[in-house]
């Protein structure tokens, strides 16, 4: 670790899932309470601090709870990418040394059911809402329709994905869906937007996630096996996309902007995606995995057929993929979703993972967020050897 | 059928029913919705283009729970109904498919319809739809 490095020191997560009469607030207090008893370190002693909720309330306001000690914070609002932009946010504020002990924190508590979605937020006319094309399953449906006739991927490739979060879901204390699906049941289960079915979907969910950053040089001070930051990247769409919400789309729509950001994540981390040996990519549904796994550069567009039936991807393959259960297991919260990840990460190559620890020590990691409209956020993560 | 439309601004025409995009002075690059700028070159130079009313299915599915207000499901309740990307050759267009799953595929011939909808209001009014025809018609 070098002393310009930025490191997680700390980590806290309030569990995923539904927890009535607790708002988000609530939980948000309950992860950075216990990310700060992680790093063994007081709130008084944090220096600045980013916070990022879609939809559940003020993050500054947490203030109130935690201690008025006058320190700036940051909020942050960037849909799916709130949690990637919140750490951007604090890296560059330890790397400009503007701070020496940062806490970054998300969350949300969601209502039931699918997503709601106002035109007017993302620049459409009502006209899109009233014909009843605003709706974010519609999209992963049909971005996975193409998918699979571009790249023969199979109905049963998309089933493996989802058993295989719930089989991690199961191991895993925090999780929220932890009934170990079948590929069989996956498939059994009734069709939301064809080709998904509802075990294929991740719900809206509860939950908050915090973690405590700080400078290499101050890093081993703090924690006994610090994990290093080390590149944090977004990107939003560039022309020619395929996005959530588009009206009309441009001929030959695959340029992601999750191929952008991941693609400068490993660029600046000095990491090829062949040395990732934990990962965390997006799966608000099974498709949209699928797709990110090679978007990412972790496999080839058509290879996943292979790796999901080889179980590369699970916790003891040679990929392993959400191995906290992903969102499929964990419901999305969408302002806690992208520091689930980096959470997850962090304690795999800790290797005091809370669920299922992937074997054999590994020193990489690799986090990817994806969401509307066209905007994706990713990170690399390494350890030092023991 | 009522011909009030949705929202005017997407249709070129109603009867034939054409569909409004925008056509870059500059780069070619065809947008709908017409657009006031280009998304690709940035240029400010678009034109009014009428779109083909001819095209295939370039993706789908069916949506097959009730969409959250501001959608007003039909009187008579929701059903479910199939939405797809209509590939016209110099943009795909987002839009409701009038067919049933079994007759939908990629690359299945599709021509533009108007479709009853609900308006914001919760008036009868027309959408932009696609429908399949028979190969050669």
């Amino acid at each position: 670790m070098r002393a310009d490095d930025v490191a997680v020191v700390g980590g806290g997560l309030h569990a995923f899932g539904r927890h009535e009469g607790r708002t988000g607030l609530d939980m948000a207090e309950v992860a950075v309470r216990a990310a700060l008893d992680d790093a063994g370190v007081r709130w008084a002693d944090v220096d600045l601090a980013v916070g990022g909720s879609n939809v559940s309330g003020k993050p500054d306001s947490l203030v109130a709870r935690l201690g008025l000690t006058g320190l700036p914070f940051t909020t942050v609002r960037n849909g799916c990418a709130t949690g990637g932009v919140a750490l951007a946010t604090a890296v560059s504020a330890l790397q400009s040394r503007r701070a020496e002990l940062v806490v970054v924190l998300g969350f949300d508590a969601h209502e039931r059911g699918a997503f709601a979605a106002d035109p007017a937020a993302y620049g459409l006319g009502e006209w899109y809402a009233s014909s009843g094309l605003m709706v974010t399953t519609q999209y992963f449906a049909m971005r996975t329709r193409r998918y699979q006739h571009e790249h023969g991927v199979s109905d049963l490739a998309l089933a493996r994905i989802a058993s295989r979060a719930f089989r991690n879901g199961a191991a895993h204390p925090t999780a929220w869906r932890r009934t170990p699906w079948t590929e069989e049941e996956v498939l059994a289960s009734a069709p939301v937007n064809d080709p998904l079915t509802t075990y294929m979907f991740c719900q809206p969910s509860q939950g908050a996630v915090a973690l405590v950053l700080a400078r290499g040089d101050r890093a081993a001070d703090l924690c006994p096996r610090p994990v290093r930051l080390a590149s944090v990247t977004q990107r939003t769409r560039r022309f020619g996309s395929f996005e959530v919400f588009s009206p009309g789309l441009a001929p030959d729509p695959w340029h992601s902007p999750s191929v952008d950001a991941a693609a400068a994540a490993f660029a600046e981390a000095g990491v090829a995606p062949a040395d990732v040996q934990v990962a965390q990519v997006q799966d608000t549904d099974s498709g949209s995995e699928l797709v990110h796994l090679a978007e990412t550069g972790l496999c080839a567009h058509g290879a996943q057929e292979q790796l999901l039936a080889d179980g590369a991807t699970d916790v003891d393959g040679v990929l392993p993929v959400n191995t906290d259960g992903g969102c499929l297991a964990n419901g999305e919260p969408v302002g806690a979703s992208g520091l689930r990840q980096v959470h997850e990460v962090v304690r795999q190559l800790q290797g005091r993972a809370a669920g299922a620890q992937v074997p054999g020590g590994p020193r990489v990691g690799f986090t990817h967020v994806y969401g509307a409209p066209g905007i994706s956020a990713c990170a690399v993560l390494t350890a030092d050897a023991p | 059928m009522t011909t009030t439309p949705l929202e005017p601004a997407l249709f070129a025409s109603l009867d034939p029913p054409r569909l409004a995009g925008s056509r870059c002075a500059d780069c070619g690059t065809v947008t709908f919705p017409a657009a006031t700028s280009c998304p690709r070159c940035t240029g400010q130079q678009v034109l009014a283009h009428v779109l083909p009313d001819r095209g295939t299915v370039w993706s789908w599915t069916v949506q097959r729970f009730c969409p959250k207000p501001p959608y007003l499901p039909p009187d008579g309740g929701f059903r479910p109904f199939a939405v797809g990307y209509v590939d016209l050759g110099e943009v795909l267009v987002e839009a409701r498919l009038v067919a049933e799953p079994e007759q939908l595929s990629i690359g299945a011939p599709v021509r533009l319809v108007l479709e009853p909808a609900v308006g914001v209001d919760g008036a009868p009014a027309v959408g932009h739809a696609f429908a399949p025809v028979a190969e050669g018609a």
